[in-house]
């Protein structure tokens, strides 16, 4: 890629941004324009068929993967604000559509086209101009398939270090699962509660702020147990923090967080 | 294996999540197995080389597992052993059996550790014939004194507190006053143990890797029992599953290493044997008698199937240490002779994806398993190949299946989505009220039940970007 050309950037925003958290696809998006990008959003996105890929419907999986391989190839990048997102295009879509030839090449070459936003951000456009303030110590959690499948650890690190006012505390097993697992957390909800328990007590024992992950599954999830136990670290995706919209934290009712006194 | 009672999944998690001193020792032992494991693995700078080279090793053994066996089952004859075959649970149960009961029953039996034991469930057919088995592993020995079966592949007594062990040994050794220490514990089994040794009539052991170019049987332990089963009884009973063999001793040395550092962070385990067969003229000691029963039990099965990278697992426990379902739960919850990840792989095959559903599905998916795998199994991919099964063979619940094609209609449909999607968030949004937060909502109780559900912000992302908003 030339000086010149902006990268031409699909942002698929995710179902759990798209439905939740705009502000997660509004920074990724705002994010990505600072690193020399022109942001698309395809309106006829809606999910990467990841719940129904993990519940074994195969077909479900396929056919929607189908239709997001021929929603984003016309991009030079796909880009998504989940690491679990990405890692299903990247990972599992060429397995997935394997058998097919009319979609075999096709799914390879969006595979090799999709990342995670600061994977993306840190070793693919070596963005060094995060412009932000965040006055708070925080810890990272590295979800799962960010981690092991799409590699990611010190990118989110390296690039949070360039916001002011910030500290990292990195808090014990930061790599162990929160307990998400998409359908995994409604199916055995004993277990998920657990996990996410012992996530939540990790996070309290680091002494930090706020938590900040690349997946919005685990902090909904995360968010969601310390708010029910009472409350604790506020709960941001990476992107809002770096693209300085961080806000109201996730599940934070009118008057909590900064200066409303609920922590 | 123990089918009936894998419909109550969900009882029994309940029951391991509430159960304060399986708890501690699970936090205690997740602990310990994982730092242990990092810290070995750190001094190895080749360690991922040596996991593909083990798992291409693995691989071409499986590929060429016929000409394999019957190398390694020639070596054994001709090292004066005697080898069985077993396709079955049950030949291989009664196979052993057999040799036991010859010339009557009442023998004492001293064993050692075996998970092929187990999964042919081979102490209580032994104990119906009339003899008495003493496990010598001083965790089976704990398990076997509290009636129960392992939890764990390589720490069967994982889940028991000291203080549990010293309460089972008052009863059964005697209420005589003892030092309550894992030293004194150690102390204690081992003085009992030492008559179980000595007068064993048999002896019986499993076997971590076979040799095919040998005959060699290896066995890896950290107390010497093993080898006290093997060579002060007159018959040596070895009982170990085909996957088991490697081609050459070179070999061997690769998967040693790698091994000790994967199950308990051990460079090397305290203790590797290698038998060659029964005693010869010039040997000072050994078995008389030398017998090998080779199980299938699924396991050529597996090697024509979707399942055969499974295979390779050289049952060193790793996965069931890094795994937080298993390190929230414990082992007795899966009801399964194996546990924990490649339990919950194996269960299915073995008992039925039926009765075993619940084991493939209550699991994050978060990869750490694989990660930590000597062999590099994909036991995630393995695990969503079973929920695929599962799926085709319609065993879930109608109401999951429902859900699932509902949110597939609608993913398919971006405009119907993100009408639905709308409407949804504004009730969402609307019962969250100032709150931020949902503490119920209908349909979602499985979230509910133990955390909250954060509120929508509003409208859909999609739909504001649509407006021009950025």
């Amino acid at each position: 890629m030339t000086a010149e050309s902006k990268p031409a950037v699909g942002l698929f925003a995710t179902c759990l941004a798209d439905l939740f958290r705009p502000t997660v696809a509004f920074a990724a998006a705002r994010l990505l324009r600072a690193a020399g990008c022109t942001v698309t959003v395809p309106l006829a996105q809606t999910c990467c068929g990841q719940p129904a890929y993990n519940s074994g419907d195969a077909h479900s999986a396929r056919c929607i993967a189908k239709r997001v391989v021929e929603v984003f190839s016309p991009y030079d990048f796909t880009v998504a604000p989940s690491g679990s997102c990405a890692a299903m295009i990247r990972e599992h879509y060429p397995a997935l559509l394997g058998d097919d030839p009319g979609l075999r090449e096709k799914s390879q070459t969006l595979a090799r086209r999709t990342y995670e936003l600061t994977s993306f951000l840190a070793d693919v456009r070596d963005f060094t101009a995060v412009d932000a303030a965040f006055n708070c110590a925080v810890t990272y959690h590295d979800s799962c398939a960010g981690l092991r499948e799409c590699g990611i650890r010190r990118q989110p690190r390296r690039l949070l270090q360039q916001v002011r006012g910030l500290t990292l505390r990195e808090m014990a097993d930061s790599d162990v699962c929160c307990g998400f697992g998409g359908t995994f957390c409604v199916k055995y909800p004993d277990i998920s509660a657990r996990m996410a328990g012992d996530k939540a007590h990790a996070v309290a024992q680091s002494g930090a702020d706020a938590v900040l992950g690349g997946d919005l599954g685990c902090l909904l999830n995360i968010a969601g147990c310390i708010k029910r136990s009472g409350g604790g670290a506020r709960v941001f995706h990476v992107a809002e923090v770096l693209a300085g919209l961080a806000g109201a934290a996730i599940g934070e009712g009118e008057g909590e967080g900064e200066g409303g006194g609920a922590k | 294996m123990k089918a009936a009672a894998q419909n109550n999944f969900p009882h029994r998690v309940q029951t391991a999540l509430g159960n304060e001193a399986l708890q501690r020792a699970l936090g205690r032992a997740r602990t310990g197995f994982q730092n242990n494991r990092r810290r070995a693995v750190n001094q190895v700078a080749e360690f991922q080389r040596m996991r593909s080279a083990a798992r291409e090793i693995k691989n071409h053994t499986l590929a060429h597992l016929d000409f394999y066996l019957e190398q390694f089952a020639d070596a054994v004859r001709a090292n004066g052993g005697q080898v069985h075959w077993a396709r079955t649970a049950g030949e291989a149960r009664d196979t052993v059996a057999g040799i036991c009961s010859a010339g009557g029953g009442g023998k004492k039996i001293a064993k050692g550790k075996t998970m092929v034991a187990e999964e042919i469930e081979l102490n209580p057919a032994l104990e119906k014939a009339g003899h008495e088995v003493t496990e010598t592993d001083l965790g089976e020995y704990i398990v076997q004194l509290a009636g129960e079966a392992p939890s764990h592949i390589i720490a069967p007594a994982v889940h028991k507190t000291r203080g549990e062990v010293l309460e089972l040994f008052a009863r059964h050794h005697g209420a005589k006053k003892r030092g309550g220490d894992t030293a004194a514990i150690v102390a204690e089994a081992r003085q009992v143990l030492r008559e179980k040794f000595t007068g064993a009539d048999i002896g019986i052991t499993g076997a971590n890797f076979l040799i095919a170019e040998t005959g060699a049987i290896v066995l890896v332990t950290n107390e010497g029992n093993g080898d006290l089963c093997s060579c002060l009884p007159p018959v040596h009973i070895v009982t170990a599953a085909i996957e088991k063999v490697l081609p050459t001793l070179e070999d061997l040395a690769l998967f040693l290493r790698l091994l000790g550092r994967s199950a308990t962070g051990q460079e090397i385990s305290n203790y590797t044997t290698l038998y060659a067969g029964a005693k010869r003229e010039a040997d000072t000691d050994g078995p008389r008698e030398f017998h090998l029963v080779l199980l299938d039990n699924g396991r050529s099965a597996m090697l024509g199937g979707e399942f055969r990278d499974m295979l390779r697992c050289i049952r060193c426990g790793a996965c069931l240490n890094h795994c937080p379902v298993y390190g929230s739960i414990g082992g007795h919850a899966y009801d399964a002779v194996y546990s924990g990840p490649m339990g919950a792989v194996l269960t299915p095959l073995s008992a039925g994806l039926r009765v075993a559903r619940d084991l493939p599905n209550a699991c994050t998916l978060n990869g750490r398993c694989r990660e930590v795998c000597p062999v590099d199994i994909p036991l995630p991919d393995l695990l969503r190949k079973h929920r695929m099964r599962e799926f085709e063979q319609k065993l879930g619940g109608a109401r999951g299946r429902l859900a699932l094609a509902l949110w597939a209609f609608f993913a398919l449909r971006p405009r119907l989505y993100q009408a639905a999607a709308g409407a949804l968030l504004y009730l969402l949004k609307k019962t969250a009220g100032r709150r931020g937060a949902l503490r119920k909502f209908p349909l979602a109780g499985g979230w509910t039940q133990s955390r909250d559900l954060p509120a929508p912000e509003g409208k859909t992302f999609l739909r504001r970007w649509a407006q021009g908003e950025r």
